[in-house]
């Protein structure tokens, strides 16, 4: 038999646009699969995890590496917990706003995963959770050489989401270069605006990747996030929990890695004119640079 | 002031040739940069001074520090009664740890301790910040060594990349330990020699120390600070007694066996006398602006500097202080022609090159010219373009003038000009002394000193005498 390949993936996206949610519930879809998945959290925030271990926040590596005074005295097991269908589960942690340096968290936190040989060769799947946008090098760190090399986007019809998507793309171009890291496709979380599944399409086709799956909002995700479970364990059967299935099917079967077109600020707006979100005749009302 | 003479087979066209034949093999691309740092002197064109104070060209040997080594090395250091905190990774702290012979009074680890801490940063401190442990620090540090006045922070790189706030954790720790505690953001990564290092802590002096003390005693017609004189091999304890032979008194002396307080009171001194004008300028400018206090460069290496610095420091009071100028410059006259007669039979006609700080070379070179010594090149690791005004007039027409030389370049020029004597730092001295040239250590006297005053020439013309003419210069073979 040939030897399992494991598949590290990235989700980047927006502050907010439910990157943590989208991850967790694919993740338990993926394991329902019968696959192995390990997550790494790199958000200081630590909420990564939380709705597969049922616990507010785990133990994160930092946490425990501010409590022995260095990393070296760290054990794995100390910061790496089993939940929901045996999915392993690793928060980098990190400082609270303001202080101290998060990037360099997750730079040591995954560092100390790869060290102490956290990706056992059983595994079929890594996910790294990643704050909102790449603003340092430290939140770039999962998508170095070696580490993944398939990136999933969390996006919504809103513009901003769209903007923050296309940065990220700018992003992965940067180190698509000089390592194998590859778009592998956005996903839609859905905010109900207008068009948003074509408008998403086409912010897809122009970046020259595809609109993996389109998530519809439901409030099924709020009740079964309010009881620390993925809509998955909490109702197996809602239609909600099939969703998150066929996209953890989607991403199993995924064969497109691209290296991404970001667009241009102009692009990007009059793809959104093309899709009558900002409409033609508007434009005698768009707010224009002094210098412009 | 009289042009010097010129120096026997030094020409501006020489100079010229011999800087364009090393720039000739370099890279062009460096050869461009380094050029315009490179010069023949003209005394009588301050104007066609060097380029200075920029970026190391990349990729050539540099004997340049950082900002948080002008700031601890230069100017915190040396004050004896406050505690110094490297605020970063250990070893900032550890290879700046009474590494410069900046003495002390007291006996060392008896009476005297130089109070160097660091907070020893590991990756927690920089993932959450060293602020916490920083307050824990200071508190710490001050029941180790009750007997301080003061604590610095001198900030290390990762310090700023990653934004703690030391000076609100400074001003919370003043007000809890009722110490000054002086924040300097001093990071390795600012500006480009340890230059702005200085700059940086003098702007830390004027925020956070001047004029929060005042002197014990009332403050008299003839009180002075001792600005920029850090006591290298003991200079402060040579110069002090002349200023107070003359009658003035020395209030506070800024940094070498420095006492914070009293720096901090300076700004009650009838004029501030500065020797190491390009580490402390800064303060003096701000202390003329803001108290109206006059300030005066002077120069007590070699008996002629030192005359001239009486002289014109004697001009600044009254008849009293000018008539004992002239006693003391009577009384020490003998002393002098006596190191004279001894040592410059030995060195007339000798040639040094020079290269050090950004204040010696131009101040020295009366010294080895009262030995008989002829500077043919020198030049400075930092300094800026108001040091360069101040040295043209110093040397010959045709001198060798570099700034940020590399070790290239200097080897090269040495190699040609063939100097008797090169007075430089620590790098430089092997690689000349194994090549059979005379070397001093110009940065710490060698391990020597004092040089500064009186007292200082004798061990001065002592010392080059040593270097130059030891018989064991004629028992070296180099095998090159």
């Amino acid at each position: 038999m040939a030897e399992k390949k494991m598949r590290q993936i990235a989700i980047y996206g927006k502050g907010g646009i439910g990157k943590s949610t989208t991850t967790q519930n694919t993740v338990a879809g993926l394991a329902q699969l019968g696959k192995k998945v390990l997550i790494i959290g790199c958000d200081p925030k630590a909420d990564s995890t939380r709705l597969i271990l049922h616990a507010k926040a785990q133990t994160t590596v930092m946490d425990k590496v501010r409590e022995l005074g260095t990393v070296e005295d760290l054990e794995l097991a100390d910061v790496l917990k089993v939940g929901y269908g045996g999915i392993k589960c690793v928060e980098s942690g990190g400082p609270e706003p303001g202080v101290g340096c998060a990037g360099r968290g997750v730079i040591t936190a995954i560092n100390f995963c790869e060290e102490e040989g956290a990706y056992t060769p059983d595994l079929d799947f890594v996910f790294y959770d990643v704050l909102g946008d790449v603003v340092c090098g430290g939140f770039a760190m999962p998508i170095r050489e070696n580490k993944a090399q398939e990136i999933y986007i969390v996006v919504s019809g809103e513009m901003m989401a769209m903007y923050a998507a296309n940065n990220i793309c700018k992003g992965i171009c940067k180190y698509a270069e000089s390592g194998s890291v590859r778009l592998a496709g956005l996903i839609c979380n859905s905010r109900n605006t207008d068009l948003e599944a074509e408008l998403i399409e086409a912010l897809a086709a122009r970046l020259g990747t595809q609109m993996i799956h389109f998530v519809p909002r439901d409030n099924q995700v709020q009740r079964a996030e309010l009881r620390r479970m993925t809509v998955i364990e909490y109702s197996p059967e809602h239609k909600q929990a099939e969703e998150y299935r066929q996209l953890a099917q989607k991403i199993a079967e995924n064969e497109m890695f691209v290296v991404p077109t970001p667009l241009e600020m102009e692009e990007l707006e009059e793809l959104l004119m093309e899709f009558g979100i900002m409409e033609a005749e508007d434009e005698a009302i768009v707010g224009v640079a002094e210098n412009a | 002031m009289a042009e010097r003479k010129p120096i026997e087979g030094i020409t501006i066209e020489k100079t010229e040739k011999l800087i364009a034949d090393t720039l000739a093999e370099m890279p062009e691309k460096a050869a461009k940069k380094r050029k315009p740092h490179l010069g023949a002197n003209e005394p009588s064109v301050s104007s066609c001074a060097v380029k200075s104070n920029k970026k190391v060209v990349p990729g050539v040997m540099s004997q340049r520090g950082c900002a948080y080594a002008g700031a601890k090395g230069v100017v915190w250091g040396p004050i004896r009664d406050m505690v110094h905190v490297s605020h970063g990774p250990i070893g900032c702290g550890v290879y700046s740890w009474g590494t410069r012979r900046n003495l002390m009074h007291g006996i060392p680890g008896v009476t005297s301790f130089p109070m160097d801490f660091t907070s020893d940063f590991q990756e927690r401190d920089i993932v959450y910040g060293g602020d916490k442990k920083l307050e824990t620090l200071l508190r710490e540090a001050n029941e180790l060594f009750p007997l301080n006045k003061g604590l610095s922070v001198l900030s290390e790189c990762p310090v700023g990349l990653i934004g703690d706030d030391i000076n609100a954790v400074a001003k919370k720790m003043e007000k809890e330990l009722d110490k000054l505690v002086v924040p300097c953001n001093c990071e390795g990564f600012r500006g480009v020699s340890q230059s702005l290092g200085h700059h940086i802590s003098n702007d830390s002096i004027r925020d956070h120390v001047i004029g929060k003390y005042e002197f014990a005693e009332e403050v008299g017609p003839y009180d002075v600070a001792l600005i920029g004189d850090y006591n290298i091999g003991g200079d402060v304890w040579a110069a002090k007694p002349i200023l107070e032979e003359i009658g003035l008194t020395v209030k506070s002396v800024w940094t070498g066996d420095g006492e914070i307080e009293k720096i901090a009171a300076t700004n009650k001194v009838k004029l501030n006398l500065i020797h190491c004008y390009r580490s402390m300028n800064y303060m003096c400018k701000v202390m003329e602006e803001k108290w109206n206090i006059p300030w005066l460069e002077y120069n007590f290496f070699g008996p002629t500097k030192i005359e001239e610095s009486l002289r014109a420091i004697g001009k600044q009071f009254d008849d009293k202080i000018r008539k004992n100028v002239e006693k003391v410059i009577k009384k020490y006259r003998k002393e002098m022609d006596d190191v004279l007669a001894e040592y410059r039979p030995r060195l007339e006609g000798k040639t040094a090159m020079l290269f050090v700080g950004g204040l010696r070379p131009r101040h020295t070179i009366g010294a080895y010219e009262d030995l008989g010594i002829q500077i043919t090149g020198a030049g400075y690791e930092f300094a800026h373009q108001d040091d360069y005004d101040r040295t043209a007039p110093e040397m010959a027409k045709g001198a060798l003038i570099y700034d940020d030389v590399s070790e290239f370049e200097l080897e090269k020029f040495v190699e040609e000009l063939k100097p008797d004597l090169v007075g430089s730092g620590i790098k430089e001295k092997y690689v000349f002394q194994k090549a059979g040239i005379p070397f001093r250590q110009m940065h710490s006297w060698d391990y020597s000193g004092p040089y500064h005053g009186y007292e200082g020439f004798k061990i001065f013309a002592r010392d080059i005498d040593m270097a130059i003419n030891s018989p064991t210069w004629g028992l070296v073979k180099s095998p090159f």
